[in-house]
């Protein structure tokens, strides 16, 4: 007789709430990929995730950590209150590309800059999901939106914002990395890099994010897995994935 | 403990603040209230604490939001415009439940304004500033001694109701020298853990600090609940000092900065045989409901003389409890310019 021997199972950090997620979206691959890695890290007592307001403000349900949800924008200034009082737990914020690349600019890029022991998960998908599908910071040149409805003008509406080629000119943070979850071996890599991020913080290097480019197929009015190519055959081309910044020890 | 020591209002706020047990301050630079952040980043790294200069209010405030979501005392310290860019946070503080202290030296506006002492924020800080039902606990401290004494109430209200208490001092109290004592020296430590707080779910259950609330019955019954605790504040928080109203033909109600220059002004009259009084609310939010209707049934009371450094906003809270019953008038200064009791008087004197 052989011997059952457990392989896999779902993380206790995730909670069985029913999601509010549109079907497709990648938010939850990158839940469970946070949770897996604090989970393995043996941080699930000693963490707390700030969450913004988006579309994941509803994940103050879905992690079975302390959770805190932050003003539009200011997630990496609760974050640094929350580190600052609690220097030896780890804090991370979880923000979506309006909350982080827009209204919240300053915040990340000061928290960046104070090299903060904070570890940010920006999941950009180029669009204001939550709100119904307005132009985002991140928004490709040529995509239309509710706000861009004839494409994205960089004459009028500017370009893009590549957030990881901007931090990564500070001194503050000890990891910068931008990844996918469009593939299988994408999320594996996004996995390897959230870890990277969480062990910046836990050897206290300094300040770590990782961008992950995501998808949002209900308001770019695209099937799930058209969404998944789309990463691929436009989003990548424009944010390159990669380490942009990783300091020594890491 | 006991020594009087000479200091600048700015600077006993951040001593106060230390002695009540507080280790966190965030802040951003603002007129007329740099020597509170100065000197905390001084002082708090010899206890042990954290300063951190922010990026902006917007910033600073939702660093509070963290600190006091950890479980910690945590205090702010700007001036009107500055306070303005805080309000989004501080309704996320009301919402979420959280206690902080924010420290509003005022000057005058709308706008940039100016930096010379102003009590023109009263609406603001008493009648909610950001967004929602939410109420703030709002301090008005007269003169430096009451200024540190008023530092360690408001951590305390904080902390008991799980909510955010603003000290309302003006550039003049933040800018001038008194000998002032600590009765108090706390140690963090010795302070009630705060059972709530969000610092990792070791042998508990998940904490989640929230406003959010996508069910219309969710949120009503939460507001429900923060209107129950208002209530309770306001029947037995309020603070007020009555100065020779039993037998005053006329009423001057004032706090803080007028309120000193009035009890010199009451003091003044008196002595040349006039009757006057003076209410001088120390809570503006828990409004001092009481001490006014009592001198509204006083029959020795004819009047009442609302006497601020705006246009006239806690005017309106006095109107509010005296409800025509007796004529109430107004005088105020505005710009930043400080009445003396001189100017007080003559006007007092010309309706007597």
């Amino acid at each position: 007789m052989n011997e059952m021997k457990q392989i896999f199972k779902v993380t206790p950090l995730l909670s069985k709430t029913k999601r509010s997620y549109c079907p497709g979206c990648t938010h939850g691959v990158i839940h469970r990929l946070v949770c897996e890695v604090i989970e393995e890290l043996d941080q699930y007592e000693n963490s707390v995730i700030v969450v913004p307001v988006g579309c994941s403000t509803l994940a103050i349900h879905y992690f079975e950590m302390d959770t805190v949800q932050a003003a539009h924008g200011r997630a990496p200034a609760v974050a640094t209150g929350m580190k600052r009082a609690m220097p030896d737990k780890t804090i991370f914020t979880y923000q979506g590309d309006g909350d982080l690349a827009s209204i919240g600019t300053a915040e990340i890029v000061h928290a960046a800059t104070r090299g903060e022991k904070i570890t940010t998960i920006f999941v950009n998908n180029g669009i204001y999901g939550m709100t119904g599908g307005q132009m985002a910071p991140t928004t490709l040149e040529g995509w239309k939106t509710e706000t861009s409805p004839y494409g994205r003008d960089v004459n009028k509406e500017g370009y893009p914002i590549r957030i990881c080629e901007m931090l990564s000119q500070l001194n503050g943070p000890a990891y910068i990395a931008r990844t996918s979850v469009h593939n299988p071996a994408n999320i594996v890599k996004t996995k390897k890099a959230i870890r990277k991020a969480f062990k910046a913080q836990l050897n206290n290097l300094g300040f770590s994010l990782v961008e992950i480019l995501s998808t949002c197929p209900t308001n770019w009015g695209l099937k799930p897995v058209d969404s998944l190519k789309r990463i691929e055959n436009e989003t990548m081309n424009y944010y390159p994935l990669g380490e942009f910044k990783s300091v020594e020890g890491l | 403990m006991g020594d009087k020591i000479l200091m600048k209002g700015a600077e006993v706020i951040g001593e106060a603040a230390v002695k009540a047990g507080c280790r966190l301050f965030f802040g951003y630079p603002i007129t007329p209230q740099n020597e509170a952040p100065a000197y905390m980043a001084k002082r708090l790294p010899e206890v042990g604490g954290t300063f951190v200069q922010a990026e902006s209010e917007v910033a600073a405030i939702n660093m509070l939001y963290g600190a006091s979501a950890a479980g910690h005392r945590v205090m702010t310290s700007s001036s009107s415009p500055g306070i303005s860019l805080m309000m989004e946070g501080i309704s996320y503080c009301a919402g979420s439940e959280l206690p902080i202290v924010i420290v509003n030296v005022m000057r005058g506006g709308p706008g940039l304004g100016g930096i010379g002492p102003s009590q023109s924020d009263y609406f603001q800080s008493t009648k909610g500033g950001g967004h929602g039902d939410y109420r703030m606990i709002t301090l008005a401290p007269t003169n430096l001694q009451e200024q540190a004494d008023l530092m360690k109430t408001a951590f305390d209200l904080a902390d008991l109701y799980r909510i955010p208490v603003m000290v309302l001092s003006d550039g003049l109290l933040g800018q001038i020298m008194e000998a002032v004592e600590f009765n108090f020296d706390i140690d963090p430590a010795s302070l009630p853990n705060k059972e709530w707080a969000a610092n990792g779910r070791k042998n508990r259950e998940k904490h989640l600090i929230n406003s959010l609330d996508l069910d219309l019955d969710g949120l009503e019954h939460h507001n429900e609940k923060l209107q129950a605790r208002y209530k309770k504040i306001e029947e037995n928080e309020v603070l007020c000092e009555d100065f020779l109203v039993d037998d005053a033909k006329i009423v001057i109600v004032a706090y803080g900065t007028t309120a000193r220059i009035a009890k010199t002004a009451v003091e003044m009259m008196r002595e040349e045989g006039y009757k006057v009084g003076l209410i001088r609310p120390i809570t503006l939010w828990p409004f001092p409901v009481k001490n006014i209707q009592k001198s509204v049934q006083n029959s020795a009371t004819e009047s009442f003389y609302v006497f601020e450094m705006n246009a006239g906003q806690m005017l309106e809270d006095v109107q509010i409890v005296v409800n025509g019953k007796k004529p109430i008038r107004f005088f105020g200064r505005m710009g930043g310019n400080v009445p003396s009791p001189i100017e007080l008087i003559s006007k007092i004197k010309e309706i007597y």
